[in-house]
């Protein structure tokens, strides 16, 4: 699994790319949360986009991230999903805690408080 | 039913083993004609499964093995089962349950079962106290749905 990271104003964008399995999603979630803490980030983006494998551990990351932006009162979007790895997404309900997007710059936008008018679902 | 191809393969408790696993599922499956879309479910029910036996089965030793065996007939039917010798689970139907995790607090999804039944046809768990866990997953693939 490689990562790729990115910070837009106090938006940390988590670009991963390889299999994510319980193998490989320790070492991606102690990478992201030490950047997390690093840059002092409050929202998360987390792009799927390069995910070429994923199992429930996807779903893991996901739940383990939202907790630890709920604690800075951020938000966590994910991109770049394919239909298999919604479908895996959609069984464990993570929709209802990460609002999937279909670009970076779309999530960017949203997360922004600084964007006019934005209603967050999530 | 005629059999095509059987394996069986033992390998160490070891969270490495995990992609080992599926990608040989992968490539059990493969000349069987199977869609990408069944090939991934195999792959990542094969992960789930075998994922459970590396996290759970042998405590924080993690020394025991793991087996892995496959077996493909005519009809396009693909029964695997992994195995193991560990503490097995005292609650089967509980441990199926989504959302359920043995609470150790490292961020687990508890969504194992439910993905392996979401995409496989068949998931039978048989598994006694200090004996050890076996699972069966059976995949048809659709071409014997007459497609």
């Amino acid at each position: 699994m490689e990562i790729t990271f990115e910070m837009i104003d106090d938006i940390l964008i988590v670009v991963l790319s390889g299999e994510l399995d319980h193998h490989s999603s320790e070492e991606t979630r102690d990478n992201i949360d030490r950047t997390y803490d690093t840059f002092q980030a409050k929202h998360i983006i987390l792009s799927f986009e390069g995910v070429t494998f994923m199992d429930s551990s996807g779903v893991g990351l996901i739940m383990g991230r939202y907790n630890k932006t709920r604690e800075r009162k951020g938000k966590i979007a994910v991109v770049g999903c394919s239909e298999y790895i919604t479908r895996i997404l959609d069984l464990a309900g993570i929709y209802t805690i990460a609002r999937c997007f279909v670009s970076r710059e779309e999530a960017v936008a949203a997360l922004d408080e600084r964007g006019e008018g934005e209603i967050w679902n999530a | 039913m005629e059999r095509l191809n059987r394996i069986r393969l033992e390998m160490l408790c070891r969270s490495e083993n995990e992609a080992l696993a599926r990608n040989i599922a992968a490539v059990f499956t493969a000349p069987l004609d199977p869609t990408v879309e069944e090939l991934t479910e195999i792959k990542t029910a094969v992960s789930e499964a075998v994922s459970n036996a590396i996290l759970h089965a042998y405590g924080p030793e993690k020394d025991g093995p793991i087996y892995l065996e496959m077996e493909a007939d005519k009809t396009g039917r693909i029964t695997i089962t992994i195995e193991d010798r560990g503490i097995g689970i005292e609650d089967v139907q509980k441990a199926m349950e989504p959302l359920y995790t043995t609470g150790d607090n490292r961020e687990r999804s508890g969504m194992g079962f439910t993905v392996m039944e979401s995409f496989m046809d068949k998931v039978q768990v048989n598994s006694s106290p200090g004996k050890g866990t076996k699972v069966t997953l059976i995949k048809l693939l659709d071409r014997i749905h007459g497609f």
